[in-house]
């Protein structure tokens, strides 16, 4: 069974066609932890995050979600999606409904909520990212900070046992990327389990309990915030990180 | 100008073929509307089953869809007029304009639909899914009130056109409007029929143009 563990990548591969993209990567996420994945583009990293919900079906390894190989035939995978909230680089929030009917949704068609509830849910959430006045907005009329942060909305509804975020700033004006990160810091502070791929290294330094340095396809190097930023073993993370906070 | 009234704005002879213009006129609206709900549903259900991605059953959509987009709209009707009979299939001129005419909207439906579907985002689908909304759930709930939206203006452009084509249903001997004015043109030996029938067509069509401009109005929305 499980041994505690919310996420547990085991040897993972994936290839698209000629070209590996991951190649061997272990990862454990145990609950309330907050592992950053950082690395150069074409590293691997969102691949690593979306095969963990089945966005991306693995070549070969395994996903566990506690202690659930979920890379196996015969698995719900809808069911098990439930507990794995994601967070895109581009929020993909609907377009045609309000930021309450996004976060709503899936409460309704899944959860099988009744309206009522659903929706006295879908505000707990938004009032959790600061959003709540904007609960019958729509998208377009969102800037893109807030966009992500019902998205963030969308994502904690669902009351999932973790959150995968695929580089939630970068999409963002830098203006509002602290917004989005702020969210971000009080749910870690509220224990929620997280994995984020993201390029925003002072966000890491502050939250992170691990950091993932992957490049080419593998986890080159793997420590606390400290180790990795301060205190790098490798070439290849020292060279990256001169790249990205260099200028 | 008087030779021009004389033929076509004859007054004693509108009014005496008034009543079997509007007779033709409700055949002409029942075909049309007819060939509108036939046409657009049967388009987004098979564009709802494309998206199922079943390489048989879509290999059989886009054969039809471009077997029917191709033909000549008339020459669709007269076959089925005129051939189906000889396989047994004894149908009503009405019933075959009908039928043939829904077939040809539900192919230029099913095209643009589809193209609706396919240009909304990846993200959409990704987002829906991680969720736990099933494939199904997301189409419907997601995908397709954006997908439709998006096709409103080239849905709305072609259902006009292709609509029109009732008046094709003269050929077939079917008491439309334009047979009617045809007959009574012969009979009267005079023109105003015709422009009876010109009226008649632009007081069913030209509700459904401005209509069509109120929905793409209503349901476009700034990304």
């Amino acid at each position: 069974m499980s041994n505690g563990n919310v996420v547990e990548v085991v040897d993972l591969h994936k290839s698209f066609g000629d070209l590996e993209v991951l190649k061997g990567v272990n990862v454990t996420v145990a609950p309330q932890e907050l592992v950053f994945v950082i690395g150069p583009s074409g590293s691997g990293k969102s691949t690593m995050l979306r095969c963990c919900n089945l966005l991306e079906q693995p070549t070969s390894g395994s996903v566990l979600i506690h202690g659930q190989d979920i890379t196996v035939a015969g698995v719900d995978i809808n069911r098990i999606r439930t507990h794995i909230g994601m967070v895109f680089q581009s929020f993909n929030l609907y377009p045609h409904m309000t930021a309450i009917g996004n976060v709503a949704l899936a409460l309704r068609k899944v959860k099988k909520m009744q309206r009522g509830e659903a929706e006295d849910r879908a505000h707990q959430a938004l009032r959790r990212v600061g959003l709540d006045e904007k609960a019958l907005s729509h998208p377009n009329e969102l800037s893109g900070g807030q966009q992500q942060r019902v998205a963030i909305a969308r994502a904690i509804a669902m009351e999932p046992d973790v959150i995968l975020f695929d580089e939630p700033t970068s999409a963002l004006d830098p203006e509002l990327v602290g917004s989005v990160l702020a969210v971000m810091h009080s749910l870690r502070d509220d224990g929620m389990t997280m994995v984020v791929v993201s390029h925003e290294m002072r966000f890491a330094q502050d939250a992170a309990d691990r950091v993932l340095f992957m490049d080419e396809g593998e986890i080159v190097e793997r420590g606390t915030p400290d180790e990795i930023f301060k205190n790098t073993q490798h070439a290849r993370t020292r060279e990256f990180l001169a790249r990205v906070t260099d200028h | 100008m008087d030779a021009f009234a004389a033929q076509f704005l004859d007054l004693e002879v509108m009014q005496r073929y008034l009543p079997d213009i509007i007779d033709g006129l409700w055949v002409t609206i029942a075909l049309a509307l007819l060939v509108i709900v036939t046409g657009l549903v049967l388009g987004l259900a098979l564009a709802v089953i494309r998206a199922f991605q079943i390489r048989v059953i879509n290999l059989a959509i886009v054969g039809f869809v471009d077997v029917f987009r191709a033909l000549p709209p008339l020459v669709i009707l007269v076959i089925f007029y005129f051939a189906l009979p000889i396989i047994g299939l004894t149908w009503s001129g009405f019933v075959c304009a009908w039928v043939a005419l829904s077939l040809v909207l539900a192919s230029f439906a099913e095209e643009i639909y589809w193209a609706g579907i396919t240009s909304v985002h990846k993200g959409q689908w990704e987002a829906s899914r991680s969720t736990g909304l099933s494939f199904v759930e997301t189409l419907f709930y997601v995908v397709l009130p954006q997908a439709v939206r998006l096709t409103i203006p080239p849905l709305t452009n072609r259902t006009i056109a292709i609509t029109k084509n009732t008046a094709l249903a003269s050929v077939i001997a079917v008491q439309e409007m334009l047979t009617v004015a045809q007959t009574s043109l012969a009979y009267a030996a005079n023109t105003s029929p015709l422009t009876m029938a010109a009226i008649g067509y632009l007081l069913i069509f030209l509700p459904l143009v401005i209509l069509s401009r109120w929905i793409e109005r209503k349901f476009a929305w700034k990304h």
